[in-house]
C-alpha cells in the first residue's frame, strides 16, 4: 500500500515535471543532467532504448536493473520518452515478441534482463541487424558472431568474496566470544539451481569467509527457482537447523533473509541492502550495478561504435558494488578489513579463484578445462587455470567456475 | 397479530421469465461498456491522462502495427484451443480444472521427441510423432482423473487440481534435466540451428499456421457438441445423470470418452505452443491458459463459436492493459486490475439476465 502510494506521488510528480518541461525548457534535455559522465553525448531526440524485464519491481533482481537504468537515464541526460521497459516478459516466445515490438517503436538499443531471454534475443538479433540488442548473463554471444548481439555480466564472484570475508569475521568474533567453537564455524548458503553461475558466487563467498577463518565449512541448500519466497524461506531454516551459524544466499525474494531475521541468524545478502527488513541481523550484501553497463552501451550505440561482444564489469568499473556494513551485526572492524581486501582485489594482488586457496577431492588443481562454449552436451573446451588462479569471466562474461571443492557440501542436487 | 405486517424489503430479486435474445445482449453489452468507463476510469485515477487515449492506447495494444496484430490472434488461438478443450468436460458438469497440466504434459512430449529424435527422424515423421505423442500425453493426463470418478466417484475438481502440480513438477525435472547450459534450469530453443520439428511457417506469417489449426478444431468441437449423438449424450450427462442412466446411457463410457477428447485437445495446444510458438518447454508454458480457459468457455456458456468472441475480449484487454502499463510506466498488475473489472462486468451481467430486481413499491396510507 505504501508503495504504491509512492508510486502515485511519484507519477504525478513526473506528470508535472514532464509538463513544466514542456513549458518552460523548450523541449532539451541536454546538459541537465546531474553531472555523472564528463563527456556528454548528444542523442538523437528520437534514439530510444528499451529494457525486457522476467518480473517487475517486487522482484529485487528485476529492481536492480530498472534502477540502474533509471541511474544510466540520469546520467546521460535522457529524456523519460526514450526509455520503455517491458515487464513481466516470460522466457518464452513472448519475449521476442517484446523485442520486435521495441524494435518496432524505434529502440535503437534493447537489453534483456533474464538468462532464458538469450535465444529469443538472438532470434530478435536476426530480425533486426540494425538494432543492437544486449543480453545480462547470457552465455551465447561469442560463439553466435553477431555484430548486434551481446552479452554482458560483472565479476560478482569478487563482491561475493568481499562479503565472505565479513562473514569470516562475524565467525572469528562468534569463536572469540566462546560462542561456537573453531569446528562449529558451518556458513548455510541457499542456491537457486546446480548452475555455473550459483556455484561461482557460493565458492568465493566461502573463499572470502575461508582467508580470514580458516577452519569454516558450508552446507548449500538448491531450491530449483530463482523466485519462491516459501522454498528460500525453507531452505534457509533447514540450514539454520542443520547447524549453520551464518546464512547468504543466491535467490532473489525476501525468504532467506527473513528466515534469518526470525532465527537471530547473521545474513550476507545479495541484490542490495535487506537492512531494512532484517535490522539485527543483515551484514552486507553485494550486487551488481549495471548502469556503468548500461551507460557504456548506449553511449556506444548513439556513436556508432561496436560494443563488445562479452562485456564485464568489475570493482574498478563500479559495476560491483557493497552496501554499507550494517554496524549493528557485523564484527568490529568490518568496514575497515572490506575496504583493504576490496583495494587488493583491484590491484590483483590477490585472486578469488588462487589455486593456493583450494583444493578438488583433496588435491590442488593446475588444469581444468570448463564448458565455455555452451552446447547441449556440455562439451569442456578451454583451459581456465593459468598463473596460479582460475580465470573467471575472462573468456566469456557468465561465469563458468563449476567445481565442487573441498569444505563446501551440497545437501541435494537438483532443487 | 392482525398489526404484525410483515414489511416488504426495499428491494428484492425475482427470477425473470425467458427474456428476449436482443435483451440479452443488450444486458451483455451494456456491461461491457461499463467496464470500459470504470477501467478508463481507475486508469484516468492512475495515469491522469485523458481516458479517450487510454482507450486508444488499448486499442493500439491489439492493432497498433501488423506484428501486434498477428501476435494477439496467436494469444487469441492458444486461449481459444485451451477453451476448446476443457469445452465438453465442462457441458457434462465434470469440472475439469486441470487443462493446465494436460497442455503441459502434452508440450512435454512434444518436447521431449524434439530433443531425443531432432537428428534421427525426418521433419515431416518427426512432427507426426509428436502430435501422437503430446495427444497422449494430454489425453492420459485427463483420463486418470476420469477413470477415478467414473470407478469410485472421486471429486475431479480437486483430482484434476493435483494432477496440475504433478505436471508442474515433472516439467521442472525435465527442464533441469536438459538444461543448457548445465544446470541453469533453462532449456533455451531446441534444435535452433536445425528448426527439427518446428511447424513451418505457413504464408511468411509464423503464427498462420497455428491460427488455422485452432479454428479447424473450433468448427470441429462445435460440430461435434452441437449436431453429434456423443454431443447430445454429453449434454444429457450434464443436465442429470440420473436422466442418463434412465434413457439407457452408460454414463461411465461418456465420462471417459469425453475427459479423453479434453485432454487430447489440451494435448493439441500443448504441442501447438512448443512445436509452433516457443520451440521451448518450462513450467510456464501453460502460462494459466488452463485456467483461464474455463473463464473463456463459461463467457460463452459452451459454444465454440461464441468462444471466439470470448477469446477475442480476452486477448484484446490483456494486449490492451499491458500497453497501458508500457505505456505509462505502470507494471503488470494494472493489466490484472482491468482484466478483473471486466470479468466482474461480465459475469455481473449474466446475473441481471437471470434475475431483475424490483423495489418496494410506494404503499398508500
Amino acid at each position: 500500500m505504501k508503495k504504491s502510494i509512492k508510486r502515485i506521488v511519484s507519477l504525478a510528480a513526473a506528470g508535472v515535471l514532464a509538463l513544466s518541461c514542456l513549458a518552460g525548457c523548450g523541449g532539451t534535455t541536454e546538459g541537465n543532467g546531474n553531472g555523472g559522465s564528463n563527456d556528454k553525448v548528444a542523442f538523437d531526440k528520437d534514439f530510444k532504448v528499451g529494457l525486457i524485464c522476467l518480473h517487475d519491481e517486487n522482484s529485487t533482481y528485476d529492481l536492480n536493473f530498472i534502477n540502474s537504468l533509471e541511474a544510466a537515464k540520469k546520467s546521460l541526460g535522457l529524456s523519460d520518452d526514450q526509455i520503455i521497459i517491458k515487464k513481466n516478459i516470460p522466457e518464452t516466445n513472448d519475449c521476442k515478441e517484446a523485442a520486435a515490438d521495441l524494435a518496432d517503436r524505434g529502440c535503437d538499443i534493447i537489453f534483456a534482463d533474464s538468462f532464458g531471454h538469450e535465444p529469443y534475443m538472438i532470434e530478435a538479433a536476426e530480425e533486426f541487424p540494425n538494432v543492437q540488442f544486449c543480453h545480462a548473463t547470457g552465455t551465447l554471444a561469442h560463439t553466435e558472431n553477431k555484430d548486434n548481439y551481446h552479452n554482458a555480466f560483472a565479476s560478482i564472484y569478487e563482491g561475493r568474496y568481499v562479503a565472505g570475508v565479513a562473514a569470516g569475521m562475524k565467525l572469528n568474533e562468534m569463536i572469540d566470544a566462546g560462542k561456537i567453537t573453531a569446528e562449529d564455524a558451518v556458513m548455510g548458503y541457499v542456491g537457486a539451481y546446480t548452475y555455473a553461475e550459483v556455484i561461482s558466487g557460493y565458492t568465493s563467498f566461502y573463499l572470502g569467509a575461508k582467508s580470514v577463518c580458516p577452519s569454516v565449512t558450508m552446507k548449500v541448500q538448491f531450491t530449483g527457482s530463482w523466485y519462491d519466497e516459501t522454498a528460500e524461506k525453507e531452505a534457509a531454516t533447514k540450514l539454520i537447523s542443520a547447524g549453520c551459524v551464518l546464512i547468504s544466499q543466491h535467490a532473489d525474494s525476501m525468504g532467506a533473509p527473513t528466515a534469518c531475521e526470525n532465527a537471530g541468524i547473521p545474513n550476507i545478502s545479495y541484490n542490495g541492502s535487506t537492512v531494512d527488513a532484517c535490522p539485527n541481523t543483515f551484514i552486507v550484501s553485494s550486487r551488481i550495478d549495471w548502469a556503468p553497463y548500461f551507460e557504456y552501451a548506449i553511449k556506444a550505440t548513439a556513436e556508432g561504435k561496436k560494443i563488445d561482444t562479452d562485456w564485464v564489469g568489475s570493482l574498478s568499473t563500479n559495476s560491483v558494488a557493497l552496501t554499507a556494513v550494517n554496524e549493528k551485526a557485523a564484527a568490529a572492524g568490518t568496514q575497515d578489513a572490506l575496504n583493504k581486501v576490496i583495494a587488493d582485489l583491484k590491484a590483483g594482488s590477490i585472486h578469488v579463484f588462487d589455486t593456493a586457496n583450494f583444493t578438488v577431492g583433496g588435491s590442488k588443481l593446475d588444469s581444468y578445462v570448463a564448458d565455455v562454449d555452451t552446447d547441449a552436451n556440455y562439451t569442456p573446451d578451454t583451459e581456465v587455470i593459468k598463473d596460479g588462479y582460475f580465470h573467471e569471466s575472462e573468456y566469456r562474461a557468465a561465469p563458468y567456475f563449476d567445481l565442487r571443492i573441498d569444505g563446501i557440501t551440497t545437501l541435494n542436487e537438483m532443487y | 397479530m392482525a398489526e404484525h405486517k410483515i414489511k416488504e424489503p426495499l428491494i428484492h430479486i425475482v427470477k425473470r421469465n425467458r427474456i428476449p435474445m436482443w435483451k440479452t445482449w443488450l444486458i451483455r453489452l451494456s456491461a461491457i461498456l461499463v467496464a470500459l468507463v470504470v477501467s478508463g476510469l481507475v486508469g484516468f485515477l492512475l495515469t491522469r491522462s485523458n481516458p479517450i487515449r487510454i482507450y486508444a492506447v488499448m486499442i493500439d495494444g491489439s492493432f497498433g502495427t501488423e506484428r501486434r496484430i498477428w501476435g494477439m490472434l496467436q494469444n487469441l488461438a492458444m486461449l481459444l484451443c485451451v477453451s476448446l478443450a476443457v469445452t465438453p468436460a465442462f457441458k457434462m458438469r465434470f469440472w475439469n480444472i486441470g487443462a493446465e497440466g494436460q497442455v503441459l504434459m502434452g508440450g512435454l512430449a512434444s518436447a521431449a521427441c524434439m530433443i531425443l529424435f531432432g537428428n534421427s527422424l525426418p521433419n515431416g515423421i518427426l512432427i507426426l510423432v509428436m502430435i501422437i505423442a503430446s495427444i497422449a500425453a494430454g489425453a492420459i493426463w485427463a483420463f486418470v482423473p476420469a477413470i477415478f470418478r467414473s470407478f469410485w466417484n472421486t471429486n475431479e475438481t480437486l483430482f484434476t487440481l493435483m494432477m496440475n502440480y504433478i505436471a508442474i513438477q515433472i516439467v521442472s525435472f525435465f527442464s533441469y534435466k536438459w538444461s543448457v547450459p548445465k544446470g541453469s534450469g533453462n532449456v533455451g530453443i531446441i534444435n535452433r540451428d536445425t528448426h527439427a520439428g518446428w511447424l513451418p511457417v505457413v504464408g511468411g506469417k509464423s503464427y498462420l499456421l497455428n491460427i488455422l489449426i485452432v479454428l479447424g478444431l473450433t468448427i470441429i468441437m462445435h460440430v461435434y457438441l452441437w449436431y453429434s449423438k456423443h454431443g447430445y449424450e454429453i449434454s444429457v450427462v450434464g443436465e442429470s445423470e440420473n436422466t442418463a442412466r434412465y434413457i439407457g446411457l452408460s454414463v461411465r463410457k461418456v465420462i471417459l470418452r469425453t475427459m479423453l477428447i479434453s485432454g487430447a485437445i489440451s494435448g493439441i495446444a500443448g504441442w501447438l505452443l512448443v512445436a509452433g510458438t516457443d520451440h521451448t518447454i518450462s513450467r510456464n508454458t501453460a502460462a494459466g491458459r488452463g485456467f483461464t480457459a474455463i473463464m473463456v468457455a463459461w463467457l460463452a456458456k459452451f459454444n465454440p463459436l461464441t468462444m471466439i468472441l470470448t477469446s477475442f475480449l480476452l486477448a484484446f484487454f490483456e494486449k490492451g492493459a499491458v500497453e497501458i502499463s508500457t505505456k505509462f510506466g505502470l507494471n503488470e498488475s494494472f493489466s490484472d486490475i482491468i482484466t478483473g473489472i471486466i470479468i466482474f462486468f461480465i459475469i455481473g451481467s449474466e446475473f441481471f439476465i437471470q434475475y431483475s430486481i424490483k423495489f418496494r413499491e410506494k404503499e398508500e396510507k
